[in-house]
């Protein structure tokens, strides 16, 4: 019964994704799905902060910076010519086990790069082990100094985006090639290919939705809201507080550098404003907005404000948009615009309304 | 040995001395009551041996095992669980998820099979929930277990905390003044329920203000004033003795 109960705004969600593109494509609006796709890998990343954020307790400022890792690395490692190296030791041995890949670039130029599937394991990792490195000494912080540690980690991969050759500077990299997760199931920007991207980004929402559903209902999950509700007596309760609190840090940590993957071939590419604190600030805001202990909450907040974000909306007016909604939410509705449960509001209703039947049944007898 | 030793423990907080030179042993099976006025070291006490603070010298023996300097969840991970002064619950969780809370360190289920939602974890959690709601139970809150912990009264609260303590099935429970803002029936009822627990055969410590309590439940009191041991004896010997009256009630000079 619980299980069904979890897994029923699941089917919805999924039925919702269908019926969008459905819509969309009998309308001939299909172009709405380029940025539906763009707001669901956004959403990976505020989902997996929400767990961070509204059960773990603990605030990061710096989840762009993870997103980043993970798409430039991607992006550096399937776009850097190995050719000239082809000889070369290790390069010659990445290419016998087949991590190699050749290629030609736009100009019919014959490349040797990285394999995309390497690659994005490379990316998830590097980002998983730099958060393993600095959520150690960082997490011991609270509050404020937490957001400012995790702050200046955000500005320390904006600034070695912008300032590194190796990553395109102020342009970023281009001419990202797509990602062939599996035969005939490719992550790029090609026109053909806009619904099955659509379905690649959604199913991986979908996936994250449910793995972390699954967490914070299970034991682990209990005494990650435990820490989030009395740090001091979930370490009395024998909650080996330090180690959760990183474990779930690492995780957000990987779901933001898994989305900076896909997006870096969605769009072919990646620049450093992917990396700014503007970025972080807006997930953390999204966050809010959703009612930080809600996936749910986070999830729709996550499509509805990148949606229409991206659609450019807000105009020129994007950042300061996302600042003005943090200052409101933490005025006026510290727990989210959403802050009751769809499901449990449906349940209260049909509660009610059973309520007031039977009274009326009481009635008529 | 006994079940607690506690030998020449210090803590200074810069230049108070809080707790000086401590020591006495809590045997298995008994009511072990800490009393002293207020500013006395018995929360001091209550942290060091918990290990919510390190001690500055001593030693403290858990089951023959030196404890200080081990962190609190692993301390409470060899069968000693507390209570606090100022309730501590986890808001923004039922009071039947706070006492799950408790049953943490009696089952396994990781990270991975938790967000994998594994079928060999299913049996545990519902284990979990059946022991919780057990222990709410046995408190009298039964009846509270679906609901927000700041929803509770303060009553139901102490209980829901005392559920959550007894969950981990600890050896030593350390009660640190369960008694504190209960009227005279609440406390009589705590009381009844403290030496209740002993009969399960939990060894308590408990530091306490409110002496109708302490000389009811408990076999042992040790007195503390200024982070001294002043006095250790039976609660009839601790009511004749001089010095405790001195304490408490001042010189007849003065």
């Amino acid at each position: 019964m619980d299980l069904f109960k979890r897994y029923i705004p699941v089917l919805f969600l999924l039925a919702v994704v269908v019926s969008i593109q459905l819509v969309t494509h009998f309308t001939e609006t299909s172009f709405y799905l380029t940025q539906l796709t763009m707001s669901a890998y956004y959403s990976v990343v505020v989902i997996g902060l929400c767990v961070l954020m509204g059960y773990g307790g603990q605030i990061s400022l710096g989840h762009a910076g993870f997103f980043a890792i993970g798409g430039y690395l991607a992006g550096v490692l399937t776009t850097h010519n190995l050719l000239a190296f082809k000889d070369y030791g290790i390069v010659a041995f990445l290419n016998k086990i087949g991590l190699l890949i050749d290629g030609q670039s736009l100009y019919g130029e014959t490349l040797l790069t990285v394999h995309p599937w390497a690659a994005c394991i490379v990316a998830v990792l590097t980002a998983g082990v730099i958060a393993l490195a600095i959520g150690g000494p960082v997490l011991k912080l609270k509050g404020h100094y937490l957001a400012m540690a995790t702050l200046g980690f955000g500005i320390i991969i904006f600034r070695i985006a912008l300032a590194s050759p190796y990553f395109g500077e102020a342009d970023g990299i281009s001419e990202v090639p797509g990602f062939k997760l599996l035969p005939g199931i490719e992550v790029s920007g090609s026109f053909g290919d806009r619904v099955l991207n659509y379905y690649i980004a959604w199913g991986m929402v979908i996936i994250a939705v449910l793995l972390l559903l699954n967490l914070i209902h299970s034991r682990v999950g209990r005494a990650l809201r435990s820490i989030h509700g009395a740090e001091e007596a979930a370490n009395a309760m024998g909650v080996n507080t330090s180690r959760y609190k990183l474990y779930i840090f690492i995780l957000s940590a990987l779901f933001a550098a898994l989305a900076g993957v896909f997006v870096t071939h969605y769009n072919g590419g990646i620049g450093p404003s992917e990396a700014g604190v503007m970025k972080s600030v807006r997930y953390v805001a999204i966050v809010a907005v959703g009612g930080m202990a809600n996936i749910w909450g986070a999830l729709i907040m996550g499509i509805v404000l990148n949606f229409l974000s991206l659609r450019g909306v807000f105009g020129s007016y994007d950042d300061a948009v996302f600042g003005v909604i943090l200052v409101i939410i933490m005025l006026f509705a510290p727990e989210g615009i959403l802050k009751i449960n769809p499901w449990q509001r449906i349940k209260s209703l049909s509660a009610l309304f059973m309520k007031q039947k039977e009274e009326e049944d009481s009635v008529e007898n | 040995m006994a079940l607690l030793e506690i030998q020449n423990l210090n803590r200074y907080f810069g230049g108070l001395h809080a707790v000086n030179s401590v020591s006495f042993a809590v045997e298995p099976g008994m009511i072990k009551a800490v009393i002293g006025p207020n500013g006395a070291g018995k929360t001091t006490l209550f942290n060091l041996i918990a290990g919510n603070l390190p001690a500055n010298s001593g030693t403290i023996y858990f089951n023959n095992t030196r404890i200080n300097g081990r962190k609190p969840y692993q301390i409470a991970g060899l069968g000693l669980s507390r209570t606090y002064q100022n309730i501590k619950l986890f808001h923004g969780m039922t009071a039947l998820e706070n006492v799950m809370l408790g049953r943490h360190i009696r089952s396994k289920a990781g990270f991975i099979s938790g967000m994998l939602n594994l079928p060999w974890t299913w049996p545990e959690e519902k284990l979990i929930k059946q022991k919780a709601m057990e222990y709410l139970d046995l408190l009298g809150v039964a009846d509270c277990a679906e609901v927000e912990i700041s929803n509770l009264s303060f009553g139901q609260q102490r209980g829901v905390e005392f559920a959550r303590a007894l969950a981990t099935e600890p050896t030593l429970l350390l009660l640190d003044e369960p008694a504190a803002g209960l009227n005279i029936y609440e406390t009589a009822e705590i009381g009844r329920l403290i030496t209740k627990i002993r009969a399960t055969g939990v060894t308590i410590l408990l530091v306490e203000h409110d002496m109708s309590l302490v000389m009811d439940i408990s076999d042992e009191i040790v007195v503390l004033s200024f982070g001294e041991k002043i006095a250790e004896d039976l609660p009839h010997n601790i009511q004749k003795n001089e010095e405790v009256i001195r304490i408490y009630l001042g010189d007849e000079d003065n």
